[in-house]
């Protein structure tokens, strides 16, 4: 435990103080957008870059505590950096790179709030983001998640003389602070009788299972209200069309993941051994969550909406994920479990930067085009080909095609379903087959979205004329999506760098004895006595081979005249641009199939209408069935309070003498 | 660990008669479902038949000719004369649409197979993992019923819960009594009858066999 | 990894490639007979490839770079699946870099690619297609990869070669569950491959294509390749089933004679598989395209019941 200047922990957290220090700098020039773009975020993205280096050399090391004396006088503010914080680390630092250097080109005037507190706010994001993931006792845990969510709160309200986002902004709020209240309370619960509130108590307390169940559920509810579980997500499709596109990567790329780093840490390392059946738990909420946010991303016409409910779905893959390896863990199967772990693990980074990637690109988009929705989009693969091609190699991971990363992590947490059967409880041996099926729809699904996605966006005929006038993304946000797309394709070619790291954090949680086999450095091995393997450079080696044979082979036997026409018209002369197939026309299918999730309500045309309209809303029956009678019951609570508001001195100094006198009594 | 012959063959006749359930409740030709009933009234006196012969209980050669005289022959005739009488061939679109039914049908199969397997334990039978199906056919009957509109689909159901009773009784205990098993047939059959007379009368009543036009029988507030 | 390993792999490539022109024509020979006409000759698919490949290319002016790389990309995609599919031998060296859900995800990969290339031209007909494409997809995907997870289940692993070979050392019975997840395999071949119930794949009409439509803009090279992909598809599909159900006759690795031997059994399993599909293509009719997701739908259920038996009884 050393706490040395140079030890690891502290040049991180010198690194999380430079990203307050560079945000802070910000305020001394707010209004100038030259600096903040020119010098602030760029050096904020190299603090980035540090700190992944620096968290990633350190995951093999043993856990690392430090105690800093601010704070309050009796709560010190306790740190630590053990692999699973190392990790997530990884993840915050090298998916902010990309997006900090995204960012420095992306801001302009006008936006509503000075770039200089918009730096401000955003540094201050990241580095409340590190402090979550580095905090070990709850004082300074819930101070970081709040900051975090004040931040993103700021940030996300950066257009607010816009009521909608205005809402949005409150209805985040809200359910984060819904959420912050449960992760205190199940720190409550977790301190066990002992009244410390360091996780090491924490860690070494001893619960009831009543109670270790009762502080599962409350840190379910508030992790999963930050994280976007069904029936919580509410938040997600309002606040990320709403803040800025680097924002909307950040926060889902980054901040849904420590929702998902606080449920590993509390379920794995401060309860200890969770019971087999929580994981249950986990798989159906997330297996309702996976395929609740893919259906409705097929539906949705608004393509960053499209986007936060897709990762609403990988949200609920992580939590499937978790729930498996909760049940391995729990009915005494650690190989299976570690291999579910580790693919949750891998999940989490590889989709922090396929969905920054993408939401980064559909901020390219809407700054050449002005247009958020998708009926007004198309063709833009013309006019913006760098952000059009990266986008593609967003849009291929996310739908889990190999060699890309999404394909790894699915194929590992396939794997670990393999082996369910085994479990020896009745109904789950079953349950977890039915699991694997749902899990696999969803995936499938994810590729129909993808494809709506890319396509209606960048392909085809520009919807409108004013597209043409499209510019391709500046130098610096080039860059930036360059980045975020080289890291999906490193990832998914060189897994077997990073799984064998990843498996340490299950080690050294007590989990599994061993670190997952692998074969070799180009082989992929995950359960040796299976014979299944995957290896993603070989893999891409023969594709690549193969296509390249086939164009060499063609090239030579064949000439290579090409001519260019009309498309094929079927004889109707005047096709246009309007009647290729909407956004809500490619989601029919999947609103025709899955028609129980949705509300639809419909506006169509008849024959006598001279400007005939036809208008589909897609409403979120959980909104109507769940949060306004919700809301309504608390309005009728609030107003039935309403008589304490006396407006009278008199009666606010006798609540006072009231609160006095109990005091006294209760003290004496 | 390969099985004898005779009981992989018993599995798959079990497996098949599952399939049938499923295909019965995605049915709308009204001739097919009750073609399917016969098929699968044909399928339970094969694995009598195959279990009379590998336990030997002479009962149970008597039990598959009763299901084969009622379940393949006389009773599917009868359905089919109704039919023709009453003229209904087409079902209307069942309460809730083919995906989710079979959405909903494979949950009640996974909670069978899931409640049955402790069952199977306890008894001492060759075909005993062969109730959790038994229980599945039952309960896949149910919702057969439950989920169509008219008449004739619904004793369909009714028929094939029976079906699958029986196979639950065969598959725990090598069939049941013979009185009961007596009595159950006949109880089956006086249904048959009443419930074709029942036919005509609402026919009569709403001009039309949509279960749906009873609900209006109910007294208004 | 010997030397005869790298040549059964070869050889599967090379069979593959041309043996799959051969088996549409089976196909459509055995349908023309069924329907009494006079049937084209069986080496018709290979002449309309070498004409196609000798046209002037004409594209659309709309079209992107990526309408022109697509048909290179499904075409590699299809044949790398046909090097992980066990149709001669189960000792394929690059089975070790890509097992059944690699396989899955190659089929998607070409799936992807082929709808926006035909979301790429900006026409209502490309984009219809692509959509119902997609659609078709999307159910036909878990089917698939629920028919090898039992498969898997049962030989507890998911490299394809080595599944065949524990199916096809396993005592000989009747085993349902493989019996329900056939049926759903012979589902999901049917929609992946636009043969009737799903889509008829000699339609001229616009409204009713799935896969021809996404063909509809390519011409010379690329279609050439295009179909030749599709070809390959159908042939890959095939063997796919023939490892899962028919696994007898495929060389283990241990005789070169076992592996010449191989090549024949192949041959008369396609002939026969073939026919098959014809037969079953009359006798359907197909479906509206609205129906279409019950009947995936369908396949998918009868996959996971195979599961569910599998677990149950245990065969």
């Amino acid at each position: 435990m050393t706490t040395g200047l140079s030890s690891p922990l502290a040049i991180c957290l010198a690194l999380l103080a430079a990203w307050g220090v560079v945000g802070l700098a910000g305020m001394l020039r707010p209004a100038s957008l030259r600096f903040a773009g020119r010098t602030l975020f760029p050096l904020g993205a190299l603090c980035g870059a540090a700190l992944a280096v620096v968290a990633g050399l350190n995951i093999a090391a043993p856990p690392e505590q430090i105690v800093l004396l601010i704070g309050l006088p009796d709560l010190p503010l306790h740190m630590r950096l053990d692999a699973l914080s190392s990790v997530f680390l990884v993840l915050l630092g090298a998916t902010s790179t990309g997006i900090s250097i995204f960012s420095a080109g992306y801001f302009r005037r006008g936006q509503g709030t000075l770039p200089g507190l918009l730096c401000l706010e955003y540094h201050l994001f990241l580095a409340s983001m590190g402090f979550v993931l580095l905090a070990d006792d709850a004082y300074g845990f819930m101070l970081a998640w709040e900051t975090m969510a004040l931040s993103s709160y700021f940030l996300v309200t950066t257009q607010h003389r816009i009521p909608e986002i205005r809402s949005a902004g409150f209805l985040y709020l809200l359910i984060a602070h819904v959420g912050a209240i449960s992760i205190l309370l199940a720190f409550g619960v977790l301190q066990g009788g002992t009244w410390h509130f360091t996780f090491d108590s924490m860690r070494t307390a001893e619960m009831e299972p009543a109670w270790a169940t009762a502080a599962f559920l409350l840190a379910l509810f508030g992790f999963g209200a930050k994280a976007g579980l069904v029936p919580l997500h509410v938040w997600l499709p309002e606040a990320h069309p709403a803040a800025p596109s680097p924002v909307s990567a950040l926060m889902s790329g980054v901040m849904l993941k420590t929702a998902v780093y606080g449920m590993l840490r509390v379920t794995f390392d401060l309860i200890g051994t969770p019971a087999w059946w929580w994981g249950l738990i986990l798989l159906m909420v997330g297996l309702l969550t996976a395929l609740y946010g893919v259906v409705y991303a097929a539906a949705q016409t608004d393509m960053k909406r499209l986007l936060a409910y897709s990762s609403i779905e990988n949200i609920g893959i992580l939590f499937t994920g978790m729930g498996l390896a909760v049940v391995y863990f729990g009915v005494g199967m650690p190989v299976p479990g570690t291999v579910a772990l580790v693919a949750v693990l891998y999940h989490a980074l590889n989709h922090a930067f396929m969905k920054s990637l993408l939401f980064l690109g559909t901020g390219a988009v809407l700054h050449a085009t002005g247009e958020r929705n998708l009926g007004r989009l198309g063709g833009l693969i013309h006019r913006m080909p760098w952000t059009a091609w990266l986008t593609l190699v967003g849009a291929l991971a996310i739908a889990g095609l190999p060699p890309l990363n999404g394909f790894v992590s699915e194929w590992l947490l396939l794997q670990s379903f393999l082996l369910a059967h085994e479990v020896p409880k009745p109904f789950v041996n079953m349950l977890l087959p039915l699991g694997a099926a749902v899990l696999v729809l969803a995936a499938a699904l994810a590729g129909y979205v993808m494809v709506k996605f890319f396509g209606v966006i960048f392909l085809g005929q520009p919807r409108e004329a004013r597209l043409k006038d499209a510019h391709d993304a500046g130098r610096t946000e080039r860059i930036g999506l360059i980045w975020l797309a080289a890291g999906c394709v490193l990832l998914g070619l060189l897994p077997t760098r990073v799984l064998p790291t990843l498996s340490l954090v299950p080690e050294q949680l007590g989990l599994s004895v061993g670190t997952m086999a692998t074969s070799s450095w180009w082989r992929l091995v995950p359960l040796p006595d299976r014979g299944a393997s995957y290896s993603p450079m070989i893999f891409l080696l023969a594709v690549a081979a193969v296509i390249a044979i086939t164009v060499l082979a063609v090239h030579y036997f064949y000439h290579q005249r090409i001519r260019r026409s009309a498309p094929w018209d079927c004889g109707f002369v005047r096709l246009d641009a309007r009647m290729q197939d909407t956004a809500e026309g490619f989601g029919q299918p999947i609103r025709h199939i899955f028609q129980p999730f949705f509300t639809l309500e419909r506006e169509l045309p008849t024959p006598f209408d001279a400007a005939p309209r036809y208008r589909v809303t897609i409403g979120d029956p959980l909104w109507r069935a769940l949060y306004l009678p919700l809301g309504r019951v608390v309005q009728r609570g609030a107003d039935s309070l309403a008589w304490l508001q006396q407006g009278r001195i008199a009666s606010y100094l006798l609540y006072s003498f009231v609160t006095l006198l109990t005091l006294l009594a209760l003290m004496l | 660990m390969p099985l004898p012959l005779d009981l992989q063959i018993l599995n798959a006749l079990a497996a098949l008669l599952l399939l049938l359930s499923f295909a019965m409740l995605s049915q709308r030709r009204i001739v097919t479902l009750v073609n399917l009933l016969a098929f699968q009234g044909a399928l339970l006196c094969a694995a009598t038949l195959l279990l009379a012969w590998r336990t030997g209980e002479n009962h149970l050669y008597l039990s598959a000719l009763l299901t084969l005289t009622l379940k393949v022959v006389f009773l599917p005739w009868l359905l089919h004369r109704l039919i023709r009488r009453l003229g209904v061939y087409w079902d209307t679109e069942p309460v809730l649409n083919i995906p989710g039914t079979m959405l909903i049908a494979l949950l009640i199969v996974v909670f069978s197979f899931g409640l049955a397997q402790p069952i199977s334990e306890l008894a001492s039978t060759a075909t005993r993992n062969a109730i959790g199906i038994a229980v599945a056919v039952i309960l896949l009957a149910f919702l057969t019923m439950i989920t169509r509109r008219k008449a004739m689909s619904q004793v369909v159901g009714f028929l094939s819960m029976e079906n699958g009773l029986f196979f639950g009784a065969m598959s725990a205990t090598y069939g049941m009594p013979m009185i009961v098993e007596l009595g159950v047939a006949l109880d089956v059959l006086v249904a048959m009858l009443v419930l074709g007379v029942f036919f005509f009368q609402i026919r009569e009543q709403f001009d039309s066999l949509d279960l749906h036009h009873l609900e209006s029988l109910k007294e208004e507030e | 990894m010997n030397a005869l390993d790298w040549v059964t792999q070869l050889m599967e490539v090379v069979a593959a490639l041309a043996a799959a022109p051969l088996l549409v024509g089976w196909v459509n020979c055995c349908r023309a007979w069924l329907q009494n006409r006079t049937a084209p000759s069986v080496l018709l698919p290979y002449r309309g490839i070498r004409k196609l490949f000798h046209k002037d290319a004409v594209i659309a002016e709309g079209a992107s770079p990526l309408f022109r790389i697509a048909p290179y990309i499904v075409f590699g995609a299809m044949v790398t699946a046909a090097m992980v599919i066990p149709s001669m031998g189960t000792r394929l060296p690059f089975t070790t870099a890509a097992d059944a859900i690699a396989l899955v995800g190659l089929f998607a990969t070409a799936r992807v690619f082929l709808s926006l290339a035909a979301m790429d031209v900006g026409t209502a007909f490309g984009s219809l297609g692509a959509r119902r494409e997609m659609m078709v997809g999307f159910l036909a995907e878990p089917a698939l990869l629920i028919v090898i997870f039992v498969a898997s289940l049962i030989s507890s692993t998911t490299s394809l070669p080595a599944i065949a070979e524990a199916l096809a050392t396993r005592t000989l019975g009747v085993y349902p569950s493989l019996a329900f997840t056939a049926v759903a395999f012979m589902m999901v071949l049917l929609a992946e491959n636009a043969r009737i119930p799903v889509d008829n794949p000699a339609t001229h009409l616009e409204l009713t294509m799935i896969h021809e439509a996404m063909l509809l803009e390519y011409s010379a090279r690329h279609l050439a390749l295009m179909e030749w992909a599709a070809a390959l598809k159908l042939f890959n599909y095939t063997c796919i089933g023939f490892a899962l159900f028919i696994p007898w006759g495929t060389s283990t690795g241990d005789a070169p004679l076992a592996l010449v031997a191989a090549i024949p059994v192949l041959g008369l399993k396609l002939l026969v598989a073939g026919a098959v599909l014809a037969v079953v293509e009359t006798v359907s009719a197909k479906l509206r395209v609205f129906r279409a997701p019950e009947f995936l739908a369908t396949a998918f259920m009868l996959a996971m019941l195979g599961l569910l038996v599998h677990v149950l009884l245990g065969a």
